[in-house]
């Protein structure tokens, strides 16, 4: 799958060579080849479209450089905007002057919110802070045992009692612990839900407004389709969102859901998840990320080079 | 609102004083199955049979929803797969699997229930050793279910969990063993031999065992499911998919191209997170909730 692109693109290339400046006629059929690799990685159509729109600007009447090939140069644009959409490199949270700072989690169902919170609080030891999570999910079979064993396996404090009290109390509860405790980091794991779940996307507004979170994340799995912009864009009317974490980037999906995500949102991508384990959390790499929705990883390293 | 438009609406909408089917309309359609997550392969296939037809079977706009609809039919009725009729000595075992957080859980709690409202002794197996609280997790829908649960400790064998549910399911002269296995993603080879193992282990004590394997979907995945079901498939001997959260607004057109590459057949789609919320797959609701003719089911109207 990763090569199809190339060699369409190199197909595409071959008629191209010895024209002296991108046009309209000589990158039409370039431009289709991208729009077929954006929508395979499930970038979302509207943001295809525009997308486009925005590299064939851009590309039009460029004089092409003596070192590379129309196509060559041609790509370097495509790979150039995109990972400028896709914005910069975050590996920190944005922590509080006056600790503890709150990070909550939402997200859809089973996006791995539970497993990315316990990965931040592991990061975070290891950095030396005092974390503490909050088990806020009363709905989902087992989600308290779930994060009082996460945190038994990163070795923090939890705060997960039970089924009997509202999520919004676990939070303020939380939150009251933690400021006793001197904790640098608490992170607050939320139940799953579907943003056009009134009732539950209430909840968290009202987590937002008692606990009063410095960071709000939205998990997403890499895997999601063309949805997952209005999923985010949801969370995002109703809980103004700090930033995304992508999970599951070590599946073969190519996670075109990040880039639809970032860019009707504007919000940085801060972490991708790329295992199971807790320790499967990296910063997110704006440019590698490009590469792998365009499915060309290999080809812009020989661009790179020539 | 969940979605700005159905796609009926979208299609309506074209429709009002044109005539005709012109361009502008058939990107409009193309968009409205690219957003369903048919993929490119697919949508392109729709599109070339839109456009041979046009003037023909397409004279006028009305004609276009029937149309789709049709194609899209014929696209997911897999025939000559699924023989149901061929009587089985119980019990009958049923493997669950699929990659992390598709719903094999829950969607294996809905199963035992269903089976048990129909007066079918069930026993679940937890062969999720590895995730936190995931034999936790099973337990409690064993609870609510009544299913009898088989388990080991967390870190334990799943081979090993198989094959004890196996003897008591036969010793219990039980009618169904579902197995929920371990999420796992199709690209890591030895957590894909390992469910190849457990398909071994329970081969051996019955006969055609596992009679079922189900692959569950997240139907708000993209074209990555393809490459899940196919890599799967490699594996093991998949008889059908369950695909999932169908109560979100994702229509799950993914498995579209899924069943005609590999004509397997979708056996339920989950809607939602209890007990109830499973249904029999209906290729023609499932193709109408994607042209948005009925609204996605909800909580308080699940469309039985
Ligand atoms: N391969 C892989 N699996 C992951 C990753 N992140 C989470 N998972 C798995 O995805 C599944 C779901 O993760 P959870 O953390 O339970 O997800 P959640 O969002 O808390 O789920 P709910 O609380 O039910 O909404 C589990 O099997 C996790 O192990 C990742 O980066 N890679
Ligand atoms: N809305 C909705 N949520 C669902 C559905 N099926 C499962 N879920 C939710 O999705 C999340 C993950 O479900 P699980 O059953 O734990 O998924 P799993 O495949 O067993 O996950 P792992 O074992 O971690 O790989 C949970 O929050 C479930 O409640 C569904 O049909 N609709
Ligand atoms: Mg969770
Ligand atoms: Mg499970």
């Amino acid at each position: 799958m990763f090569s199809q692109l190339q060699n369409s693109f190199q197909k595409v290339f071959k008629d191209l060579r010895g024209q002296g400046k991108i046009s309209e006629s000589n990158i039409q059929e370039a431009l289709r080849e991208v729009r077929v690799a954006l929508l395979d990685a499930d970038v979302n159509i509207k943001v295809v479209r525009q997308f486009i729109a925005q590299v064939k600007e851009k590309a039009m009447g460029q004089d092409v450089l003596q070192s590379l090939t129309p196509g060559q140069q041609f790509i370097k644009i495509v790979d150039e905007e995109l990972t400028a959409l896709m914005g910069q490199t975050h590996t920190k949270l944005h922590l509080s002057n006056t600790p503890p700072t709150v990070v909550m989690m939402c997200g859809l169902q089973g996006s791995g919110k539970t497993t990315t919170a316990g990965k931040l609080a592991a990061s975070y030891k290891k950095q030396g802070r005092k974390v503490m999570l909050a088990g806020a999910d009363i709905y989902r079979p087992a989600a308290v045992e779930q994060i009082r064993t996460v945190a038994e396996q990163v070795g923090v404090d939890v705060y997960a009692p039970g089924t009997h009290m509202s999520p919004v109390d676990i939070c303020n509860e939380a939150k009251r612990l933690a400021e006793g405790r001197q904790v640098d980091l608490l992170i607050l794991d939320t139940a799953g839900r579907l943003h056009i779940d009134d009732e539950l996307m209430q909840e968290l507004v009202q987590i937002k407004e008692s606990a009063t979170p410095d960071e709000i994340l939205f998990v997403a799995d890499a895997m999601t389709g063309q949805e997952a912009v209005n999923v985010a864009s949801s969370f995002d009317e109703r809980l103004s969102l700090s930033g995304v974490i992508l999970t599951k980037m070590d599946s073969d999906a190519r996670g075109g859901a990040a880039l639809s995500i970032r860019a009707v949102l504007g919000k940085p991508i801060k972490y991708i998840g790329s295992g199971e384990k807790l320790d499967a959390l990296e910063p997110f790499h704006p440019d590698r990320v490009a590469s792998r929705i365009l499915g060309m990883g290999d080809m812009l390293s020989l661009i790179e080079k020539a | 609102t969940r979605t700005s438009s159905t796609i009926v609406d979208r299609i309506e909408n074209l429709v009002p004083g044109r005539t005709e089917i012109d361009d502008e309309m058939l990107d409009e359609i193309e968009e409205i199955l690219f957003a369903a997550d048919l993929g490119v392969k697919t949508t392109t296939e729709v599109m070339d049979r839109v456009r041979t037809n046009l003037g023909r079977r397409l004279k006028v706009p009305a004609d276009l929803r029937p149309f789709l609809r049709d194609e899209l039919l014929s696209m997911i009725s897999v025939t000559g797969s699924g023989d149901d009729t061929e009587v089985r000595q119980p019990p009958e075992v049923i493997l669950i699997i699929g990659v992390n957080g598709s719903g094999k859980t829950t969607t294996t709690g809905k199963l035992a229930y269903n089976y048990i409202k129909q007066g079918k002794k069930v026993v679940l197996a937890a062969a999720d050793t590895f995730r936190a609280a995931a034999i936790e997790q099973l337990q409690m829908w064993a609870e609510r279910s009544k299913a009898h649960l088989i388990k080991h400790q967390h870190g334990a064998d799943p081979s090993a969990v198989a094959y004890d549910a196996t003897k008591s399911a036969l010793s219990r002269e039980a009618d169904i063993l579902i197995i929920d296995t371990a999420g796992r993603l199709h690209t890591k080879s030895n957590l894909m031999d390992e469910l190849g193992k457990i398909a071994r282990v329970v081969s051996r004590d019955i006969h055609g065992a596992p009679h079922e394997t189900w692959l569950v979907l997240d139907g708000t995945s993209g074209q990555n499911a393809l490459n899940q079901a196919r890599q799967f498939l490699q594996t093991v001997n998949i008889t059908g998919f369950i695909l999932t959260k169908l109560d979100s607004t994702s229509k799950g057109g993914a498995i579209i191209s899924i069943i005609r590459e590999l004509k397997v057949p979708v056996k339920y789609i989950g809607i939602g997170e209890d007990l109830e919320d499973l249904q029999p797959f209906d290729a023609e609701r499932f193709i109408d909730a994607i042209f948005g003719e009925n609204d996605q089911p909800s909580q308080e109207s699940k469309y039985v």
